[in-house]
């Protein structure tokens, strides 16, 4: 082997081939290691992620209406439902048309509350309240058609509204993330 | 980049050029010593155009970046500022704002003039990638920079553009993980207002490195013509500086004068009234519309039900102009003497120019009322079907089948007769 690094062209594999593959990979390492940091700087800074959790008083909430709040810079809209749209939301539970199926028992643990992200899940607008073929929301921008469980049924969104991680501490005071 | 035969009189630049030639690099690029074919016509204006319009952009946005503030609580404040408190502040932005949309409609005739006379297809395939990648670079500095004024438009087509990043969503998390890192953060915020300011302060001066480029790959082959052959002889070629310093500069103080109409007499006309209010994350506008200059590809992006097709269509209509060198198969540049080439490339303008139309227009809004309406959304899938009809099937299928009319032998030869019949 000590004789053989010193042929240039030689077959086979000389110690100069395999000193170039090692710095090379030793080189790629670095680079990417380097690399990371400038990338990973973009993601959500501490402060961002630290951004408190909210809580709402629903006592103030009149039934059969929305409140909408900002959470992590995003609407979050909060339903009071009345019995006749959980009523309708849990009937549709099986209609053939839900894009993205799921209970409207999944969405909404006290069925009077309704908690959501209100933001399309097609391009990020904030769809109008009690709008649309279904009564629910209505985003004006590509017009997609959510229900009063806020499921997409018609449009361009694939996916229902978000709900968020959300705990009632009492009856009237929620916790969203 | 062009071969020089510069030869200095004067001692002192003689001996400035001996240790740096730039001189002879400039008199080889844009003077004396660069020869262009003697035919090229008024069309050929838009390239020094649109290096004109680089300019003014990167000059009026260095100036306006010494009043502006990039934070979501100042940058609205900031535009204001600079509207009615600097001095001349409001002609800098009017200049940059206007120049934005001056600046793509030379670069659209450049790229379409392009097309007509065939100047994408070989040995200039590279010349014309470089353009593309220009364009491109344009679209994202357009794009960022609009957002930084902070009103309602630049904050919800922040929105709706970032998020069409999320519809590379394969798997859990994927399409989240992509925003949050374009976002830093939860939602388009003051993060990404910093950063796209970074981007928008940057990307000009990349354009200009790829407009180097751009020249040095025009000046191995030489300009095309409107002819599209070859330009051989003496006889078929002038020196660029002083025949065409002199026509572009015609041409150039033409263009001001429209460029002035704007800035003085309609200076909001492409802007949108919406972002003269500011940003809020909890309203959105009942008719989001991206810049015109981007609207074609918008309409495509809205005529497919799919989400990550859609996106996928709508790069696709951009990305398609790389491969044009190979769909078309002609051994004719110049649309001059393919007829049937020249009627398909105007059909394809009219409809590029229609999709745009279209992009203005709400999905289900009734456009023809017959057969029940047909709506907004109907004429544009016809329409973006065309689109990708014409870069799939008729390009290369006329290219190949279409009977060409007889070519010159010469650009010389050409000019000598057209002089005779007229």
């Amino acid at each position: 082997m000590t004789t053989k690094d010193q042929v240039e062209h030689g077959e086979g594999v000389t110690r100069r081939n395999f000193l170039y593959v090692a710095s090379g990979a030793v080189g790629a390492v670095g680079v990417t290691a380097a690399a990371w940091p400038l990338v990973d700087q973009m993601n959500p800074s501490a402060d961002v992620l630290a951004l408190a959790s909210v809580e709402v008083d629903l006592s103030t909430i009149a039934e059969g209406s929305t409140v909408k709040i900002l959470w992590r810079g995003k609407p979050i809209f909060i339903r009071h439902r009345t019995a006749a749209e959980i009523k309708t939301a849990v009937a549709d539970n099986g209609a053939n048309d839900l894009i993205d199926p799921e209970d409207d028992q999944a969405r909404a643990s006290r069925p009077e509350w309704l908690i959501m992200v209100g933001v399309c899940t097609h391009l990020g607008c904030v769809p109008l309240d009690q709008r649309g073929d279904f009564n629910g929301w209505f985003c004006p921008c590509h017009g997609s058609h959510y229900d009063i469980s806020g499921r997409i049924r018609k449009g361009p969104a694939p996916r229902n509204l978000e709900v968020p991680k959300y705990a009632f501490l009492s009856d009237t005071t929620v916790k969203i993330g | 980049m062009g071969s020089s035969n510069y030869e200095p009189t004067n001692k002192a630049v003689k001996w400035f050029e001996d240790r740096l030639p730039i001189l002879g690099l400039l008199h080889g690029t844009v003077g004396a010593g660069y020869l262009a074919p003697r035919n090229l016509n008024y069309w050929w204006n838009f390239g020094s155009l649109a290096g004109f319009m680089l300019v003014v952009q990167i000059i009026t946005g260095v100036v306006l970046v010494m009043h502006y503030t990039p934070h979501v609580d100042m940058a609205f404040r900031a535009v204001e500022h600079i509207m009615r408190d600097v001095n001349y502040g409001w002609l800098i932005r009017y200049i940059h704002s206007n120049g934005a949309s001056m600046f793509f409609v030379v670069v659209y005739i450049h790229i379409l003039r392009g097309m007509y006379f065939g100047s994408y297809k070989s040995p200039r395939e590279v010349l014309w990638f470089l353009g593309l990648v220009i364009y491109l670079l344009m679209m994202a500095t357009g794009f960022m920079g609009y957002v930084l004024p902070w009103g309602q438009m630049s904050f919800w087509g922040a929105t709706v553009i970032t998020n069409l990043f999320g519809a590379f969503d394969f798997y859990d998390g994927m399409g989240e993980g992509i925003l949050h890192l374009l976002w830093g953060g939860f939602s388009v915020d003051n993060p990404t207002l910093q950063r796209f300011f970074s981007l928008h302060y940057l990307l000009p001066f990349v354009i200009v490195g790829v407009v180097i480029l751009h020249i040095w790959a025009l000046h191995l082959p030489g300009s095309n013509n409107p002819l599209g052959i070859d330009a051989k002889g003496p006889g078929d070629k002038i020196p660029f500086h002083p025949y065409y310093t002199a026509k572009d500069a015609f041409g150039l103080s033409f263009f001001i004068v429209i460029f002035a109409i704007f800035i003085f007499y309609m200076p909001n006309i492409m802007g949108h009234p919406d972002n003269y209010i500011e940003a809020n994350p909890m309203v959105t506008p009942p008719h989001i519309v991206p810049e015109w200059y981007y609207l074609p590809f918008y309409t495509i992006l809205k005529a497919v039900p799919d989400k990550l097709f859609g996106v996928i269509a709508m790069f696709a209509s951009i990305l398609i102009f790389f491969v044009l060198p190979w769909l078309d198969g002609s051994k004719v540049r110049s649309a001059k003497f393919r007829p049937t080439t020249a009627f398909f490339f105007w059909l394809f303008l009219v409809n590029a120019l229609f999709l745009g139309y279209l992009g203005t227009k709400l999905p289900d809004e009734i456009m023809i009322d017959m057969a029940g309406g047909i709506d907004a959304l109907t004429l544009g899938r016809i329409s973006s079907v065309f689109y990708f009809a014409y870069f799939i099937v008729i390009v290369p299928w006329v290219s190949r089948r279409e009977t060409t009319k007889p070519v010159p032998t010469s650009i010389a030869q050409s000019v000598l007769d057209s002089r005779k019949e007229g």
